[in-house]
């Protein structure tokens, strides 16, 4: 099978158009570095099944990143290649261009952001860009779809290089090329590009980004609330309660089978959270609990992200950043971290060194909360308010700086300086910003429901057997001792591998102190990542690096759960 | 004048004369179009030794302060 390889500079849109080509889902931003992977597609030409390959951007051929990496050792694997060019920054573009023609490969260029170049007064001759390359050259919009049916049109004209220059005058050749192609009309500064000025200077980007922060925070806590409060609490009491309280009838009210389907009776009626049975809890939790504030997250995310502010505030805090060995750009896989671990150790592909990635996948994992366990600490937490929540992320948010400046120092290696451009504002495009919304909320409920479930038939299960009792024996001393939490906590925490919101969930039961809760939530957040988390960040540090990580972070929450034991212990 | 990004005072344009560095940070630089020949306008920088934003071909570029101290510009008067 023919392979089509989707080549281009970092934030050129080469996500939208391999979307656009196979239909298939995959997450575009407005931002350098959304793809770290190569991610493959299908789609038919005539006849011809054709393999499509997205590839995360690159300046050059000569990669910084490892996510660089990736396209150059894929490059050799294409049979035609379509370079995605961004027609608003045509000049650095063509850099990438001229080298992927010198390649020998079979080139198509595609001049995307086509419609933002126009509106920018941006004027390019692509016919004449045609003659002089030598190559079919196409302009599209990926978000709205024009052009796509002609670049599809002209991949059979794809050739090999037919442009020559020397290797030496590359620059000046781009030069006269863009002289040859391009007219810009004058024009004045767009009130985006004010905005830009303003997000981005101190003076006016800082109280910015913390007022953005704090609208941020409460509208997810709103719209959060406002659907478990409204809709899916009501659903699951009037429509699947009754629903399941026959079903208990049918089952006999006992007995194996029933525990693990429907769970404990508390007072004779299915109580959600403490039942703990597969189709009660099981279903409540993820669907009740997580999903409204998981889709609450993803939906501020996103906008922040197709808007491009997210490489702002990187900017703002990488002085900050600096002081936990990382530079601004880490702030990426720590935001995205809170909606789920896995997309967050990902992206600690865009840091250039070893000790960056390290640092930064180590800090997610131990400090940063994923959406899923938030949403349940806040229902365990949230009902003391203030004096409950500011605890326990006061607490991740001292570890995360203090375990930082000590990794900073210990670990062996360069931070080098923060060198990124900003993407421009954008005004988000509805259609790719629901689909994209609505690709995480889809995989969120296909991969994380299925694991919840099965945590919750394994509790049961293992209770029966009588294991968890025996290993919470053996660790009494510890979990008892040390942190202070009843020898049924353990439970949680052998469960906490496999998920953390079914972990803090089966906290509720257990009648813990205002004080327990706290140590329980800062602990479960940072021993160790859930299982799915584990595999990923295995596979991107490597096995030595990924032991020493779990070791810094079993040790971390034993100390820090003992100190807050201690600590609170003096004022709760 | 020749003046590093990091010496110009905020709104200050010129050209990029060099860049005194290693070939890793010229080629680096050179990927974002900061390279000798380019205007460069200092849009401004953080507080506290922080990145340098700088404008090149019409685009926003943030510069570590390390690194911007290294690239010499000659200032228009």
């Amino acid at each position: 099978m023919r392979r089509i390889l989707l080549m281009g500079n970092p934030n050129v849109g080469k996500s939208a158009i391999f979307s656009r080509l196979t239909g298939a889902d995959v997450i575009a931003s407005n931002y350098p570095g959304t793809t770290v992977e190569f991610i493959k597609g299908y789609m038919r030409i005539g006849e011809e099944r054709v393999e499509v390959i997205d590839i995360p951007g690159t300046y050059t051929l000569e990669p910084n990143t490892k996510a660089e990496e990736v396209a150059v050792r894929m490059l050799k694997q294409g049979d035609i290649v379509v370079n995605i060019v961004d027609a608003t920054c045509l000049e650095r573009n063509l850099n990438l261009t001229l080298q992927l023609l010198k390649s020998g490969k079979p080139v198509v260029i595609n001049l995307n952001i086509w419609d933002s170049a126009c509106h920018h007064g941006i004027k390019i001759d692509y016919q004449r860009l045609e003659q002089i390359l030598g190559v079919p050259v196409v302009p599209t919009c990926a978000l709205s779809g024009e052009g796509i049916k002609e670049l599809v049109n002209r991949f059979k004209d794809a050739k090999a290089n037919t442009f020559d220059y020397e290797e030496e005058k590359r620059w000046a050749t781009i030069g006269e090329i863009v002289d040859q192609v391009q007219e810009v009309a004058h024009r004045h500064h767009t009130f985006l590009e004010a905005l830009s000025d303003a997000t981005i200077m101190p003076l006016s980007g800082i109280p910015i980004a913390i007022l953005t922060g704090l609208v941020v925070f409460g509208l997810i806590r709103f719209i959060g609330e406002y659907l478990i409060g409204y809709i899916m609490e009501p659903a699951f009491e009037h429509f699947w309660a009754p629903l399941m309280m026959r079903f208990s009838i049918f089952l006999g009210s006992q007995g194996f089978i029933h525990d693990i389907l429907i769970g404990q009776l508390i007072e004779g009626k299915i109580d959600f959270l403490q039942s703990f049975g597969a189709l009660t809890t099981g279903l409540f939790v993820p669907l009740a609990m997580v999903l409204p504030y998981v889709f609450a997250f993803y939906l501020v995310l996103s906008v922040l992200e197709d808007v491009g502010y997210l490489p702002r505030v990187g900017v703002l805090i990488d002085n900050l950043m600096h002081r936990l060995g990382l530079h601004g750009l880490s702030i990426i896989p720590m935001m995205l971290g809170l909606g789920c671990n896995v997309p967050g150790a990902l992206a600690t592909r865009i840091m250039e060194t070893r000790k960056e990635r390290f640092i930064a996948a180590t800090l997610m994992a131990i400090a940063v909360p994923c959406m899923a366990q938030i949403a349940m600490i806040m229902g365990l937490v949230g009902k003391y308010g203030v004096s409950g929540l500011a605890p326990v992320f006061v607490s991740l948010f001292l570890v995360w700086l203090i375990l930082g400046s000590i990794l900073k120092s210990v670990v062996k290696g360069e931070t080098p300086e923060i060198l990124i451009e900003m993407p421009p504002y954008r005004i988000p495009y509805y259609k790719a910003l629901t689909k994209k919304v609505w690709i995480r909320i889809r995989q969120f409920t296909t991969e994380a429901v299925p694991f919840v479930l099965l945590g919750v038939v394994l509790i049961n299960v293992l209770y029966t057997l009588g294991i968890i009792q025996f290993i919470g024996k053996l660790a009494s001393p510890v979990v008892s001792g040390v942190l202070g939490l009843p020898v049924e906590a353990t439970g949680a925490l052998i469960i906490g591998f496999l998920r953390k919101d079914v972990a803090v969930g089966m906290l509720a039961p257990l009648g813990l102190s205002l004080k327990q809760l706290i140590v329980a939530s800062v602990v479960l957040t940072a021993y160790f990542p859930c299982v799915a988390t584990f595999a990923v960040l295995l596979r991107e540090l490597g096995l030595k690096d990924m032991t020493k990580s779990a070791l810094i972070m079993i040790a971390t929450a034993l100390i820090v759960g003992g100190l807050l034991n201690l600590v609170l212990g003096m004022f709760l | 004048m020749i003046k590093s990004l990091t010496e110009m005072a905020p709104g200050e344009s010129g050209f990029i004369l060099s860049i005194e560095g290693g070939w890793g940070m010229a080629r680096r630089l050179d990927a974002l179009g900061v390279r000798p020949g380019k205007r460069v306008v200092k849009a401004g920088a953080q507080f506290f030794r922080g990145p340098v934003m700088v404008t090149v071909d019409g685009r926003q570029i943030a510069v570590g302060f390390g690194m911007a101290g290294r690239v010499m510009v000659e200032v228009a008067e």
